[in-house]
């Protein structure tokens, strides 16, 4: 049990999926102008994430290793992504009207999200079974959320501030991700 | 040859992945902490590029359009399994330093975007010297970075001393921080110099304007995605719609 909650924090603060591993970069810039959006978007991505690596470490575990063919992982892995996150919009759509309101929109803009894949893909080069590659992914997601939302938040302040010109936008945002990962690093101590 | 030439030049120039377009920004913040390093991956995100480029273009009259995607990433996916198995074959070394990296090439996209803007409308030899183009555009970006944050952060470039004795590296600069510095001071110089030429600014991760076409292929394919459940939504309560367009239009704000 220890052992999951040390993957866990390790994955959610001291390794951020953002802040230290740059994985998933364009939602983070381009879909955090709002808190509200941008705990959508988290939402959808820890969701999404959570089951991808569910069905990665089962896909790996019971059919890429009994038959020898791990080097077809990378392959394997983007395919079952892209159609879990098609099935889990239909299911969403069809069954849970509330969380698909909530959720549907940011569906398909986490296909092509490189954290997807790089949870999975963490999940085999670290040898986690399937119970602890979905703790890994809950987490990690966890911490794109936390991280996406702070941003958004810090965001809308920045709104009223007065920026010089060729700092507007895009680099503002990317110094503000900049002290958001020093001050992750404080998170390191916890080792 | 000289009608083919030009994708090559458009790549590295006037196109540059990672100076104009701003593409591929999660491997170009993660592994230019060196520039051997960047221009590894950049060589490496080359190969795979030039060659899905040419069976793209090879295949492109016998894939339907409807399965194209999926068929694309199949083949993106092939070629970054070879080139991640040859390197860590014959360069240990970088395959250790890229890590996970080298098999994300597969979600970078510029590749898929390559793809779906050139070499499944152009024939083999433009779409071969576009990819190469495109590649060694996005090596060169890489590469520039990497020199900078090693020659910050680490006193050398291409682990070769350069400078005096006395310098304390800037260790932050090889860190994560460090790489959203870098860029964010990139951009700005880069928004300083469009700003001049009246050209607008540039926006990383935003799915509007001219990028939108060349590439950003996530934002363009769930448009279309998208447009299915909000035509069967709009006939449901009304009330409901506000709710759901309010937020298509926020996301579509971002």
């Amino acid at each position: 049990m220890s052992e999951l909650i040390a993957i866990a924090i390790g994955s959610a603060f001291i390794n951020n999926v953002v802040l230290s591993q740059f994985l998933g970069i364009c939602p983070f810039l381009g879909v955090s102008k709002k808190v509200k959006t941008a705990a959508g978007m988290g939402g959808a991505v820890v969701f999404v994430i959570t089951l991808a690596s569910f069905v990665a470490g089962i896909i790996y575990k019971f059919l890429l290793l009994p038959l020898n063919i791990t080097y077809l992982q990378t392959i394997v892995f983007i395919l079952v992504i892209a159609a879990l996150v098609q099935f889990v919009e239909m299911f969403l759509k069809k069954k849970m009207k509330g969380l698909y309101n909530a959720l549907g929109v940011y569906l398909p803009l986490i296909t092509t999200n490189c954290a997807v894949l790089g949870v999975a893909l963490t999940n085999v080069t670290k040898e986690y079974g399937i119970l602890e590659g979905v703790v890994n992914g809950f987490a990690t997601a966890t911490g794109f959320l936390i991280s996406i939302v702070i941003l958004a938040g810090i965001r809308e302040k920045i709104e009223y501030n007065n920026i010089p010109k060729s700092f507007k936008g895009t680099p503002i945002v990317l110094l503000t991700a900049c002290l958001m990962a020093m001050a992750f690093f404080g998170f390191a101590g916890l080792k | 040859m000289n009608k083919n030439f030009k994708p090559f030049i458009n790549g590295i120039v006037t196109e540059n992945p990672t100076f104009v377009l701003m593409l591929g920004m999660c491997p170009t913040l993660a592994v230019t902490t060196s520039a051997v390093n960047g221009l590894g991956m950049g060589l490496t995100t080359t190969a795979v590029l030039v060659l899905s480029n040419m069976v793209i273009s090879l295949l492109r009259k016998l894939i339907p359009d409807s399965v194209r995607i999926p068929a694309f990433i199949v083949i993106i996916a092939s070629f970054v399994t070879i080139v991640e198995m040859l390197l860590e074959a014959y360069l240990p070394s970088l395959y250790d330093s890229l890590g996970i990296y080298i098999p994300l090439i597969v979600v970078n996209c510029i590749i898929l975007g390559r793809a779906e803007a050139f070499a499944s409308k152009n024939n083999l030899i433009a779409s071969f010297f576009d990819g190469l183009g495109m590649g060694l555009g996005f090596t060169l970006g890489l590469t520039s970075i990497g020199i900078v944050r090693e020659l910050l952060g680490n006193g050398e470039i291409f682990e070769i001393a350069v400078m005096p004795k006395g310098y304390q590296p800037l260790t932050i600069f090889i860190l994560a921080p460090g790489a959203f510095m870098v860029l964010a001071f990139l951009v700005a110089l880069l928004n300083k110099l469009r700003e001049k030429k009246g050209k607008p600014p540039i926006e990383i991760g935003s799915c509007s304007g001219e990028n939108c076409s060349s590439c950003m292929m996530d934002c363009c394919e769930s448009k279309n995605i998208r447009q299915t459940p909000k035509a069967k939504i709009k006939a449901k309560k009304v009330k409901k719609v506000k709710a759901v367009k309010a937020e298509e239009e926020e996301v579509k704000d971002e």
